[in-house]
């Protein structure tokens, strides 16, 4: 029997007290598409970066064609055949394409004749994978899907037989993601390997033959993808079975309550990332801002929940004018007239990290009864609300003194959420609810929202997840480059259609 | 006549008074670029005048003394990197610490060694650096215009200012030419970009500080061995911070920090002319005033006069591999 290309055996790896990886066993076999599928944190990119000699495993042993290797830093995996395209991309701003390919492996002190064969290389390398790639082209002015190519084309440079992709979709639209599953099934019809990590499960059914799951650091199982379905790995995942789509009732549309008019709104470099937006909201209704990151949805959120100023334009609420150029309510004032903002920067702006949970989760009412009075924190009265609190909303674990970093993504998530549907405001902000939260999270909060949006509420929630917006919306608007390119009700549109308007092409 | 004779030592001067400043650039590129802020140039010019006087008084020979304050700047170095590089400590901390130490130790060092506080003994002429008279530049001084360019203005001055314009284009051709420069840029730029290449990036924070370290000794070298003939205290006279400037000025490309360079010791060649002359319509202008010059300008020319400057991207980060 053929051995497989790249063998594992009992991996494990921890971080301080956290074990990301236990006894961690894995084959991949030459030529096929390989899926690892796991919730975020549930120990698939370090495995991959032990693979790639980025970590060091703390034990375990590592076969590439049956024969053991020592990987001590990137330098071993590359020239044993491994490449690796991070989910952030490992490429310099400002330098070529060229550049950041041949960085390392230049092949000669002063850049002469080697340059200039490398450059023919890679030309033809393009050629060969239609990659379409400008060799000079500065990687700051290129688009997320071409980073992603040059990546690829440096790990084929390099001579990857095995190359791992480390959540390669999260920041692509719908047609790059056909692009680069295009590219990445001619690559396995030449025989590369090919490992990729992901939280999607439609990925894994759509491209890989055999998949892997991970979930909290352990490898739980192996199997063929034709043998399973989105639902039993989903299961796996998680540990228990998902219910993956959400159960909305028909839609109550009330008033319209949240109005947005002709707003512009400037970054800190000053440069304006929102163009002239108009928009409604209606109680009972939740709109979705679809749109690649960076298109001004973060702007438009500050902006409307009060932290970023209004260039021109104004917002309303209930009928009255809360913010224009000259004056504007702060995120205080707002919280009172019933409008709540549950920030798409997690860390940044809607915990304090270092805080304990109880006082993340009352902070901003903290200085109201029960929770104080008189200037003095009332502990008693705040642990208890925190332990009801953290109850209802499935915190775990349930302890309202833990230090909030050390909680996962979606129990932070959770404690933003109670602490800003507390109050049943009317009008609800909300940027990336469910980015880098488990798919157990995931399921509680959508369903979370929808109960705010049945009880009345106008909620406006900009997420990059398609699916996210296409499960949660009854309209969809799409930003791209500052502007409102389009504008649908959520029936029968693809996600497709809105693919197009997300790349600023319909 | 008189009036082009004056611009030739004006040129001159500036030469002279821009070549501390130049070498301390340069060395800022090195370090800056590889994302580790220097703050110490200021401290190791100062160590670097100190030991090359010293090492010179000693053995009886500036180049044995020059030597010296390289190894000694190197070290140095080094010791920034360890708090900052290895050990992630905070690298502005570092620089300020080594700072504070060498103005310490410079005096402390001399008072112990020559019972005087912050003074070396005066060195010979066999100890020091001296002028360097180009060939046929006393017969040529007669010529016009090309007599004053070769023997008023490229001729008569000590080693080092040969040396630091000499090394403008050397380090240019380092940075942009050659894969160690490539490395250099990209490890402060994205060091992770470089780690997931197979290079290490602390070797190369290490490499790219010892160079600093052996181009900031020859500033330092130039002020107590061939410009003065002693060391004296505070000799640097914020000179370091003052590259530092210019190189951010030149936008960390060693060309621009070149200009900066000049523009610098120009300003500061100028105020030297301009003490205690009168000028047409404004009169005499304070010396305080005019010694004030060059810090206005940097003030002014750091306050955005020439437009944004963009540091390497990583700079100032240590490097965390594991979370």
């Amino acid at each position: 029997m053929v051995s497989p290309i790249l063998e594992l055996t009992d991996i494990n790896k921890s971080f301080g007290h956290v074990q990301a990886n236990k006894n961690i066993n894995l084959k991949i076999n030459k030529g096929t598409i390989h899926g690892i599928i796991g919730e975020n944190g549930a120990g698939k990119s370090t495995l991959m970066s032990i693979v790639f000699g980025l970590y060091q495993a703390n034990s375990g042993s590592i076969k590439i064609n049956g024969k053991e290797i020592n990987l001590r830093s990137p330098r071993d995996s590359i020239i044993n055949g491994i490449g690796m395209v991070h989910q952030h991309f490992m490429l310099v701003e400002n330098f070529t394409v060229l550049e950041n390919i041949i960085l390392g492996f230049e092949g000669e002190t002063v850049f002469g004749e080697k340059l200039q064969k490398a450059k023919e290389d890679l030309e033809k390398l393009c050629q060969t994978y239609n990659f379409n790639i400008d060799l000079d082209a500065t990687i700051s002015d290129l688009s997320v899907g071409f980073r992603q190519r040059v990546e690829i084309l440096k790990s084929l440079y390099r001579g990857a037989e095995i190359l791992i992709l480390d959540e390669p979709t999260g920041v692509l639209t719908p047609q790059e993601v056909d692009e680069l599953f295009k590219i990445l099934r001619s690559l396995k019809d030449e025989g590369k390997t090919i490992v990729l990590i992901t939280h999607k499960l439609i990925e894994i059914m759509d491209l890989t033959s055999e998949v892997s799951v991970m979930r909290q650091g352990e490898m739980v199982g192996h199997t063929k993808t034709e043998d399973t379905s989105k639902e039993q790995l989903a299961e796996m995942m998680v540990g228990r079975s998902v219910l993956l789509r959400v159960d909305k009732k028909e839609i109550k549309k009330g008033e319209t309550i949240f109005k947005v008019n002709n707003l512009s709104v400037k970054d800190d470099l000053d440069v304006t990332r929102v163009k002239d937006v108009n928009l409604e909201i209606c109680s009972g209704e939740i709109l979705g801002i679809a749109g690649v990151t960076g298109n001004g949805q973060t702007e438009l959120l500050e902006a409307l929940s009060g932290i970023r100023k209004v260039e021109s334009g104004s917002i309303e609420l209930f009928g009255e004018k809360i913010s224009d150029q000259n004056n504007f309510l702060n995120p205080r004032m707002l919280k009172e007239k019933g409008l709540a903002h549950v920030p798409e920067d997690r860390q940044r702006m809607g915990l304090i990290s270092d805080f304990k949970a109880h006082e993340n989760l009352i902070f901003g009412y903290h200085d109201q009864e029960p929770y104080s009075k008189s200037a003095i924190l009332n502990n008693k009265e705040i642990t208890e609300y925190s332990n009801k609190v953290m109850q209802e909303y499935d915190v775990r674990p349930n302890s309202p003194n833990l230090i909030t970093s050390n909680f996962s993504g979606g129990n932070q998530q959770k404690i933003i959420l109670s602490r800003e549907l507390n109050e049943n405001p009317k009008v609800l902000l909300v940027g990336q609810p469910t980015r880098g939260v488990d798919i157990g999270a995931i399921e509680f909060i959508h369903q979370r929202l929808i109960d705010m949006r049945d009880k009345g509420a106008a909620i406006l929630l900009a997420s990059v997840e398609l699916d996210e917006i296409l499960s949660l919306s009854d309209r969809i608007i799409v930003m791209f480059d500052g502007k409102i390119v389009g504008e649908k009700e959520n029936k029968n549109v693809t996600d497709r259609e809105l693919g197009l308007l997300m790349a600023g092409v319909a | 006549m008189e009036f082009l004779s004056d611009i030739a030592s004006l040129i001159n001067s500036t030469l002279r008074i821009s070549t501390p400043l130049v070498f301390a650039a340069m060395a800022g590129i090195f370090a800056e670029r590889s994302g580790v802020i220097d703050f110490s140039l200021e401290g190791k010019m100062l160590m670097a005048a100190f030991v090359a006087a010293v090492g010179s008084y000693y053995l009886g020979n500036p180049w044995l003394g020059l030597l010296l304050a390289i190894i000694v700047c190197v070290c140095l170095s080094m010791l920034h990197g360890f708090a900052s590089v290895t050990h992630k400590g905070d690298q502005v901390v570092s620089c300020v610490a080594i700072n504070i130490l060498i103005i310490g130790l410079t005096t402390a060092l001399a008072a112990a060694w020559f019972g005087q506080a912050g003074l070396t003994p005066t060195l010979n002429e066999d100890q020091r650096f001296l002028e360097i008279h180009l060939p046929f530049a006393d017969a040529l001084r007669d010529i016009p215009v090309i007599g004053t360019l070769y023997s008023d203005i490229l001729s008569g001055h000590y080693v080092f200012v040969y040396l630091a314009y000499l090394s403008v284009p050397l380090v240019f051709w380092i940075v942009f030419k050659t894969s160690f420069g490539l490395r250099l840029r990209a490890v402060g730029e994205n060091p992770s970009a470089v780690d997931t290449a197979g290079i290490n990036v602390f070797t190369m924070r290490y490499k790219a500080l010892a160079i600093n370290g052996v181009l900031i000794a020859f500033a330092g070298a130039h002020l107590s061995t061939a410009v003065n003939a002693n060391f004296f205290r505070e000799m640097s006279a914020g000179r370091g911070y003052l590259a530092l400037a210019a190189m951010i000025f030149g936008k960390w490309h060693p060309k621009t920090a070149l200009i900066a360079c000049l523009l610098f010791g120009f300003t500061d060649a100028l105020q030297i002319r301009l003490q205690g002359v009168e000028l047409p319509a404004i009169g005499e202008i304070p010396v305080q005033l005019i010694q004030a010059l060059p810090y206005i300008l940097t003030v002014v020319l750091l306050a955005g006069f020439v437009g944004k400057a963009i540091a390497p991207n990583a700079i100032g980060q240590p490097y965390i591999k594991e979370r």
